[in-house]
């Protein structure tokens, strides 16, 4: 067995290496990296238990074949127990103890220093669970700078942020993996979570409870960026969003403002303004659609618009029935979103 | 029936050798068997068989059932694993694969895990007690055709494209009345009361069993380990299932007639439900897995040659974790924001419930180390137990922590665990226990070939799809996901365990495939093929309705290994009825004899007239209400008092 | 096995099965429902005791239809009906759990209402909502009158309510508003 172990060992080494942007075992927040150390000091405790049980274990049952043992029925003394046995018996009830006492003390530290990383934030972010997006809010003591966006998170780098969580509807769990563990979404709470990313990157998150049809597709962006960049992103996003130019986004913003979007979702600086779906003022700038579902790119904003139901079957944006000038407008309008 | 000064014996283990001069004519030998198999007969026909209130009955229906669901949310397992077998797959839409998922999760747990057990438990432990049914046989019935009707309502509706969709869990306010749209999670939530009734049924009925039942002189200590562990699980079964009873009740009235106990916008509070159903879910996991050790002490102590190694540690590992186990449920809810210091104590119970399980380990390692170890297929799969088991354990213990669990949480890496320790920790053992008591209820055994081809591909299918979701789980994978996105390395590990999925599926049809050939065609086994130390294997294989001819008395743990020729026996029951010896509860001294209940069709009845009652209240809360008219005329009928025959000279053994 | 559950069980399950089968079908791309605007306005009385016209045929798949309904309740919140009609019980607009419908309480004449619109303040929804997710939102107006089926309508939101549960409602037959003793 100690092979085996030792290259699925080698293996999950290996394979969690490859995956950099949502891996519990990054650790390129301040939570993430006590999760890391700590995951490696179980592992290694729990391997040398695993070493000692099952190695016994099967020394016990090769030693076991003999023909004849002193202790069986055959001798007459299957009620027997050896002296040795039961004081082995303490020496492993001690060593259980012991082991078990000391990742008990490891995991409290490690909350510990967990719930003291994120002490002291110096920016606020609220995030709102929806079935099935992530409604993002930065507040700040002027109405006038706080801004609203959805399915991403920037971040400044070395800033302990927190994270007020709360849910429109059904249970969520807010998971960004390199940067720190879960934090639910109920309703009728706020819960918090303090991040403190230590590198610069682009990480995603996920939803992490069940949370209805659509819960694969509950994605979150996160960029950790340094603090020049995230000041420069959080100007754009202050402002309004960017006219339309050309006559065909000219007629995809008059579609927006007039039709079927602007029912459910906003755009700063036009009539649009509505707060049942995700915020869409700085739409093209974003990493992906709809949470994660597709990557951004023009076709996939057409494909998107087209049919959502094809892309993301039962979440609540409909599908429209655009005609083909409708939707080459449209999709030239958002394009313009950045 | 006769009067208290009619009782027999002496009051002390060793029966009188002289029959009480009232009593009839003693009979031994053919006319005996005769009699007593007259007496404890079936009636003719369907009906009889619909009557039966024989416990070997009942248990085989029981596991026969519980096999059937386990290959029913197996195939629904590998269904999923085919979906999930290449990222962006669209073999099933995401609305069928979340009825798969909560179908798969529900049914191993509510219709195979827990009754699979009990059915296991219900068969063995009057054979294992040496009496000849159980306590209460025509509750015992009931709960089986309560069991049936539940698994029945889930299935009908899954087939139907009714099935639940909200998980096995069935979080509110997902499963509420705004977001549990339709009937589906009522069908889900009364599948949970059905499963209930039957299984504190049979908790009262097993816990009644071995504590009144059990054969003169086997006091507590000399009860064999398994009916330990049957008492222990019975007395948590009966501890943990009100809280599910409650959460769920509360969860239909929400939906039903719009009561607020989960709706936090008119005061009522969405995570009442994960505490009461933890405070169930945690248990439940136990009342799975201590059986499966007691199967894993029968075996190793046979295959061993001789006793459990320390038997008084290995019973108090059993009533130890019975009682941790109520104090780990907020384990599963790290990332709900309660109070930290509550989470450490939470953490501190969580990885003290491994002390027990670690000394039981220990204990049964020693016995083989001063044993003599035959490898057969049943000792195999305790072999496989210890390997695969332990893993599962050990990472409990990593996500006890609160900084691992906030990671591991709702990851893969929970799905490997938990299928590390039920599959590891109790099908396991269980495939071994099948092996191993077959002989017993079907008299042949089961072949030795197909029985290890099927533990090997078994065991090494088990360690290719589930080690890779310990990887998958790190690496950000999400739990009750239909689809994940290409490009985050999660294709290698989800290929591997759809691979690994497919080779167990072949071994459990390559099990089960042993099963039927060898009820045809199995060697002869004689009453006691592998020398077994226990009761059951005292009586012929399979046992007669009326178990033993003569009710064993027993001086020691193991008694056909200390007599191995003639055991004593008791005295003084009759034959011509149904009579049963009730025995103190801590030194089964002789206490009174007890009629037993003759077969009867009202305990189905009743369960039909229950099912009723439970799915039309699903509809209307006035089904409650008046559901309850026939179930209470059924229940009439079955407790309708009969006038016993007067036997002149009553005919005792 | 089949001969051996008891077979009250199985019945029973058929029978409401079968009313379930489309009762819990999501619809999730209905293509096949055209986008085409819904007649204007078709009252309950008709001139000169003509026979009403027949049942829009797209009402068969949103009428009884769990998922829909529930979509249309969704829609009644986030389009803030309720801000004149209140949970049902009428406010600034007209009650709509009493049975008295000014302008039809068939599922198409509601359609009607919410697409076109409606004198004193009723918008039109045409150009906001599309085509299905108005008859969603006309199942679940019709709901809350009590006149779908009990077993397809949930019996609360997850907010602070002034209205018996729906599924406790006794349905309440449509009439005209002006047939009323108003």
């Amino acid at each position: 067995m100690k092979p085996k172990a030792a290259i699925l060992a080698a293996a999950l080494v290996a394979l969690g290496a490859c995956n950099t942007f949502q891996n519990a075992l990054g650790g390129e927040g301040a939570d993430g990296a006590h999760f890391v150390s700590l995951f490696w000091v179980f592992v290694a405790v729990c391997a040398v238990m695993y070493a000692a049980i099952v190695g016994s274990f099967l020394l016990g049952l090769w030693r076991a074949r003999r023909p004849r043992a002193p202790l069986t029925v055959d001798e007459g003394k299957h009620q027997e127990e050896p002296a040795i046995a039961g004081r082995l018996l303490a020496a492993w009830a001690i060593l259980i103890a012991v082991g078990l006492t000391i990742l008990t003390v490891a995991s409290f530290f490690t909350d510990r220093s967990n719930a003291k990383s994120g002490e002291h934030p110096q920016l606020l972010v609220n995030v709102t669970g929806n079935q099935w997006w992530w409604d993002v809010q930065y507040s700040s003591g002027d109405v006038s700078k706080s801004f609203r966006t959805a399915n991403e998170l920037h971040l400044p780098v070395g800033v302990p942020v927190e994270v007020k969580l709360q849910s429109n509807d059904v249970i969520h769990s807010f998971w960004v993996p390199n940067l720190a563990g879960k934090q639910d979404l109920i309703p009728g709470r706020v819960t918090d979570i303090q991040l403190l990313a230590r590198k610069t990157g682009l990480f995603r998150g996920q939803c992490a409870e069940f949370c209805g049809v659509q819960h694969a597709h509950m994605a979150l962006d996160v960029t950790v960026e340094s603090l020049e960049n995230f000041r420069k992103w959080v100007t754009l996003q202050q402002r309004a969003a960017f006219a339309p130019q050309s006559p065909v986004e000219l007629a995809g913003y008059r579609f927006f403002t007039a039709r079927n979007c602007s029912a459910c979702h906003a755009i700063t600086g036009s009539p649009a303004s509505a707060t049942i779906g995700p915020d869409l003022t700085h739409f093209a700038s974003r990493q992906s659609i709809a949470a994660g579902t597709l990557p951004m790119s023009a076709a996939n904003v057409q494909a998107w618009i087209a049919d959502p139901q094809r892309q993301k079957p039962g979440s609540n944006m409909p599908k429209v029935g655009l005609t083909p000038d409708e939707l080459r407008a449209l999709t030239a309008f958002m394009e313009r979103l950045k | 029936m006769k009067p208290p000064g009619k009782q027999k014996g002496d009051g002390k283990g060793k029966v009188p050798r002289q029959r009480s001069p009232r009593d009839g004519p003693q009979l031994t030998g053919g006319e005996l068997d005769r009699r007593l198999a007259a007496a404890w007969a079936l009636p003719p026909g369907f009906i009889g068989w619909l009557s039966s209130v024989d416990h070997k009955d009942i248990g085989r229906r029981y596991i026969i059932t519980a096999l059937a669901f386990l290959a029913l949310a197996g195939a629904l397992a590998m269904i999923m694993r085919l979906q999930l077998a290449r990222p962006g797959n669209d073999l099933v839409s995401a609305q069928r694969y979340d009825e798969i998922f909560t179908m798969h999760g529900t049914t191993m747990m509510f219709l195979f895990g827990v009754p699979v057990m009990q059915g296991m438990q219900i068969y063995l432990t009057p054979l294992m007690i040496g009496t000849r049914a159980m306590a209460f046989p025509r509750l015992t019935a009931f709960s089986y055709w309560m069991y049936l009707g539940g698994g029945a309502l889930l299935w009908v509706a899954f087939v139907l494209n009714i099935a639940p969709d909200v998980g096995w869990f069935a979080y509110p306010p997902l499963s509420g009345p705004q977001y549990g749209v339709g009937k589906r999670v009522d069908i889900w939530a009364q599948m949970i009361t059905f499963t209930e009734v039957a299984g504190l049924a049979v908790a009262v009925t097993l816990t009644a069993t071995v504590l009144k039942q059990r054969a003169p002189g086997m006091t507590l200590a000399r009860m064999p380990l398994f009916v330990w562990s049957t008492l222990v699980t019975s007395l948590m079964v009966i501890f943990a299932l009100p809280s599910v009873a409650l959460a769920s009740s509360l969860l239909l009235s929400d939906r039903l007639v719009g009561t607020h106990f989960y709706n936090p916008a008119e005061r009522g509070d969405a995570l009442l439900w994960q505490h009461l159903f933890w405070f169930f879910g945690h248990p439940e996991v136990y009342i799975i897995f201590l059986p499966a050790t007691g199967f894993v002490s029968e075996i190793v102590a046979t295959f061993s040659r001789r006793s459990v190694f320390a038997y008084p540690i290995v019973v108090l590992s059993l009533a130890g974790t019975g009682i941790l186990a109520f104090g780990l449920w907020v384990h599963h809810m790290f990332a709900t924001g309660l109070p930290r210091v509550g989470y450490s104590f939470f953490t501190g119970a969580s990885m003290a419930v491994s002390v027990p399980t670690g000394l039981q380990l220990y204990c049964w390692i020693a016995t083989i180390w001063v044993g003599r170890v035959r490898m057969q297929v049943p000792m195999l799969y305790v072999v496989a137990f210890v390997i695969t088991f332990v893993i599962g354990g050990l990472s409990g213990v990593m996500i006890a922590a609160v900084p691992l669990d906030l990671q591991l949480h709702d990851t893969y890496f929970i799905v490997a665990h938990f299928h590390y320790v039920l599959i590891g920790g109790a099908v396991f053992p269980l495939l071994g226990a099948i092996t191993y008591w077959f002989p017993k209820v079907t008299g042949r055994m089961m072949s030795d070939t197909l029985g290890k081809l099927s533990f090997w591909m078994i065991f090494l299918g088990f360690q290719l799809a589930f080690f890779p979701m310990h990887i998958a789980g790190l690496m950000g994978m999400p739990r009750r996901v239909y689809t994940y996105p290409g490009g985050m390395g999660l294709e290698i590990p989800n290929l591997l365990s759809s691979v690994g999925g497919g080779v167990v599926a072949l071994a459990i049809l390559l099990f089960l495939l042993n099963l039927i050939v060898s009820l045809r065609s199995g060697a002869a086994a004689g009453p006691n093929p592998w020398g077994a130390p226990t009761l059951e294997w005292a009586t012929p294989s399979p046992p007669p309705r009326y178990n033993f001819a003569h009710l064993p008395v027993v001086a020691s743990l193991t008694p056909l290994w200390d007599s191995p020729d003639r055991l004593l026996v008791a005295q003084g029951l009759r034959v011509d009825e149904r009579e049963l010896l009730l025995t103190s509860v801590i030194d089964a001294v002789p206490d009174i004899r007890e009629p037993s209940a003759e077969p009867s069709p009202w305990p189905f009845i009743a369960a039909a007239a229950t099912s009723v009652a439970f799915i039309a209240s699903i509809f209307s809360p006035w089904g409650l209400l008046f559901g309850t008219i026939p179930a209470a005329i059924a229940l009439i009928a079955w407790f309708w008092p009969k006038t016993p025959p007067r036997v002149e000279e009553p005919v005792i053994t | 096995m089949s001969s051996r559950f008891p077979n009250s069980i199985a019945t029973l399950a058929l029978v409401a099965g079968l009313s379930a089968c489309s009762r819990e079908a999501r619809h999730q791309a209905r293509s096949e429902v055209g986008t085409a605007a819904i007649a204007s306005s078709p009252d309950t009385v008709f001139p000169g005791n003509a026979a009403p016209p027949a049942l829009d045929q797209r009402a068969a798949a949103f009428e009884g239809n769990a998922p829909a309904i529930a979509q249309g309740q969704q829609l009644f919140t986030s389009m803030n009906c309720a801000g004149c009609h209140s949970h049902g019980g009428g406010g600034m607009g007209p009650a709509l759990m009493d049975g008295k419908w000014r302008y039809g309480g068939r599922i198409d004449q509601i359609a009607s209402s919410i697409s076109e619109g409606r004198p004193n303040g009723m918008p039109a929804w045409r150009s906001k909502l599309t085509q299905d997710q108005i008859w969603q939102l006309s199942a679940y107006v019709r709901s809350l009158a009590g006149l779908e089926p009990v077993d397809a309508v949930s019996a609360r939101t997850d907010s602070m309510s002034n209205t018996p549960p729906q599924t406790q409602f006794a349905p309440k037959p449509p009439k005209p508003a002006d047939s009323a003793s108003q």
